[in-house]
């Protein structure tokens, strides 16, 4: 049953790579995020099954459901998005399924090789995207994600190795429930080594700094459907790895060792982001740059726990949706001007109203501005550090997240009003303005979709959800 | 015992020397068969840790690894090499006597960070961990102190044969799925990048990655 989620994309993705016929392929994509999500759903309803190689744990489900209804969002968007154009897409389609597929996996599996082996397809799923373009900065892109990941998932598999070792005689598999039911018998120093492995592996393809050099970069030059999914979903699936471990982890005991090493990681990655946004000229760097910034918060507050935990579970939740939305959103400004510099972009709000709004309201929703729903989840992980007494930590996170809003504010502020009566940066031509004056439906459709879930999910979680997040933490 | 323990010391011998060879030689041809001889010794490496309990599955998947690290991959990078038309590193990052000065403290390093794991590891073992490290430590640094993107992949195939002896000195009871996942990882990571090249050769006439720096902060 489980592995629906699996099959279905794939089989997908196989029918799409022959295809010619770009408006059947993008029925399909649709087609199939809906059926994908549906499934999905049912997971919700259906009481958990286990088998040796997958199952369906609070966690694998809560990321399952983000990823696969931004994959919806995406499939609506990308309608719109390569209506117009005219090569063949088939690859694209194909492997944004094969992408789903491997997400999908790493969410149900059960059992850490398994999960290692998702998060190596999802690498190669995913760079033919990332090269999509096809020209000089996409292939430098792409060779630096698939160099610099493989090296991860190879430490990670390292990782495994001394995982299993760790266990010794008294694991048979490295079946995830076997594993936390016997991590008492650990070699605690093996466990140590094996963590800090797939801290470091997973930790680079979740765009941890300093092991973050490949995310801006991807993100930036893969087109915005496609880094709408890799930040929204792909991180949080590599996070869901190093939740893995940590989760062994506690259950040997060792739960405050781990947990300051991901707290630091966290204030290194949050800061890094921070100084690396003061100064940017290409939006979708900046975009990218912050998901560093929000993948430093979410291992922040896993490390800190507790309370911060289940805020780390919101967040993620919020910050795929905000980012999905903001990635569009940016497909659409990349769309009408034609270009990813800062400063050539003004005047947003005449030009494309809708979008303007939507990027108002996504840069707010990021930057945790009440009442979306990050301003809430972060200001659970600030209680959880303040109850925990990380004064230290505090400091940074608060001071990392004044300069990110200080920063994004001025450039979103920038892009989105005129500056003064200086016709730079205008759309080339009358007839092209026009032509986007009138923004179709695909364009802010799912954006406001997106926009709209972060917004209730700050006026209003629901208290089964908030106790379901902490299980998902705590496992 | 003497005799398992003989063909052993060579092996890893076999392998620190091949890592010398890769660290103090800037000439394709030779880092390929190097990584490839490498990767042949790595392949027996389980097979004589733990010949009393060699049993069908180890033996079939210890030989694939053997000819898929010692005899298809070097070919595939030889077949790279020649559509790229490059057989040398000039100007690496580091130089040849450098790089061999930085190999031996990452031995030491490797000696070291292992050390204080000596007691949980079975008798007569112990170099072998030491080996696998050092062979990780190396190909990590092969891929950032050099530029062409194939050196770059030889060095990634380094650091995969380190942890592949990780995994048949430490994980030979669990070995299925650790082994399986060394293969995905192997064959698929390298058809990828060996494209990569491929795209990188045809479009641009080199395969330098130090010029591809159009991407900056």
């Amino acid at each position: 049953m489980a592995w629906i989620v699996v099959v279905l994309p794939l089989l997908l993705g196989l029918f799409s790579l022959p295809q010619r016929n770009n408006r059947l392929l993008l029925l399909v994509l649709r087609i199939g995020g809906i059926a994908h999500f549906l499934v999905t759903l049912l997971f919700w309803l259906l009481p958990s099954e286990g088998s040796p190689l997958v199952f369906l744990d609070p966690l694998g489900i809560l990321i399952l459901t983000v990823t696969s209804f931004l994959f919806l969002m995406v499939s609506f968007y990308t309608k719109g998005y390569l209506k117009t154009h005219t090569e063949r897409i088939s690859l694209a389609i194909g492997c944004l399924f094969f992408f789903l597929a491997a997400m999908s996996l790493v969410c149900i599996s059960a059992d850490m090789g398994l999960l290692w082996v998702a998060v190596e397809a999802t690498t190669l799923a995913s760079a033919p995207l990332i090269y999509f373009h096809k020209d000089h900065r996409s292939l430098e892109a792409t060779w630096k994600y698939l160099l610099i990941c493989s090296v991860g998932i190879a430490l990670a598999l390292m990782g495994n190795i001394f995982l299993s070792y760790a266990g010794g005689s008294s694991i048979e598999s490295l079946y995830i429930p076997d594993l936390l039911a016997n991590a008492d018998r650990f070699d605690p120093r093996w466990l140590k080594v094996a963590f800090i492995l797939l801290l470091v592996g997973y930790g680079t393809k979740m765009g941890l700094a300093p092991l973050h050099s490949w995310l801006p970069d991807a993100h930036s030059e893969a087109p915005s459907l496609v880094s709408a999914l890799l930040s929204g979903s792909l991180l949080n699936c590599a996070f869901l790895g190093i939740l893995r471990g940590f989760g062994i982890l506690r259950q040997a005991g060792l739960e405050g060792w781990g947990g300051n090493i991901l707290i630091l990681f966290g204030l290194v990655s949050l800061s890094m982001a921070a100084l690396f946004l003061i100064r940017q000229t290409d939006f979708k760097r900046m975009l990218a740059y912050s998901s560093v910034e929000h993948m430093g918060i979410l291992v922040l507050g896993a490390g800190v726990g507790g309370i911060a935990g289940t805020g780390a579970m919101l967040h993620l939740v919020n910050h795929s949706f905000a980012k999905g939305l903001l990635f569009l959103v940016a497909g659409n400004i990349l769309t009408i001007y034609q270009t990813k510099q800062l400063d050539s972009i003004q005047d947003l709000v005449h030009q494309a109203p809708r979008s303007a709004f939507l990027w108002m309201v996504g840069f707010l929703a990021i930057t945790g501005s009440p009442p979306f729903g990050l301003f809430f989840s972060e200001w659970i992980i600030l209680k959880g550090l303040i109850d925990s007494g990380q004064w230290v930590s505090l400091v940074v996170y608060l001071a990392a997240l004044f300069i990110v809003f200080a920063s994004l504010a001025r450039y979103v502020i920038q892009m989105t009003f005129p500056r003064g009566s200086s016709s730079i940066g205008a759309p080339h031509g009358e007839k092209q303005e026009r032509s986007f004056s009138k923004e179709p439906l695909w364009m802010w459709g799912p954006p406001l979709v997106l926009s709209g879930i972060t917004l209730i999910l700050g006026l209003y979680v629901p208290p089964t959800l908030l106790s379901f997040l902490t299980m998902a933490f705590t496992g | 015992m003497e005799m398992e323990q003989t063909i052993l010391n060579l092996l890893v011998l076999t392998n620190l020397l091949s890592n010398i060879r890769l660290l103090n030689t800037s000439r394709i041809p030779v880092m390929i068969l190097t990584v490839g001889i490498q990767g042949f010794v790595i392949g027996l490496l389980p097979l004589v840790l733990h010949w009393e309990r060699v049993h069908s599955t180890l033996l079939l998947i210890a030989l694939i690894m053997i000819v898929i690290k010692g005899v298809i991959l070097p070919r595939l990078l030889n077949r790279s090499m020649q559509q790229a038309g490059v057989i040398r590193e000039v100007e690496p990052f580091v130089g040849p006597t450098a790089s061999l000065l930085i190999g031996l403290f990452l031995l030491a390093l490797s000696y070291w960070i292992t050390f204080p794991l000596r007691s949980s590891l079975p008798e007569g073992f112990f170099f072998v961990p030491v080996l696998a490290l050092f062979t990780v430590f190396n190909g990590l640094f092969l891929i950032v102190s050099r530029k062409k993107a194939i050196t770059q992949v030889i060095g990634y195939l380094t650091m995969e044969n380190g942890v592949y002896a990780f995994g048949a000195s430490l994980a030979v009871d669990h070995p299925f799925l650790v082994e399986l996942g060394v293969l995905l990882d192997v064959w698929v990571g390298v058809f990828i990048m060996g494209i990569a090249i491929y795209h990188i050769n045809t479009e641009f006439d080199h395969i330098d990655t130090d010029k591809l720096s159009t991407l900056k902060h």
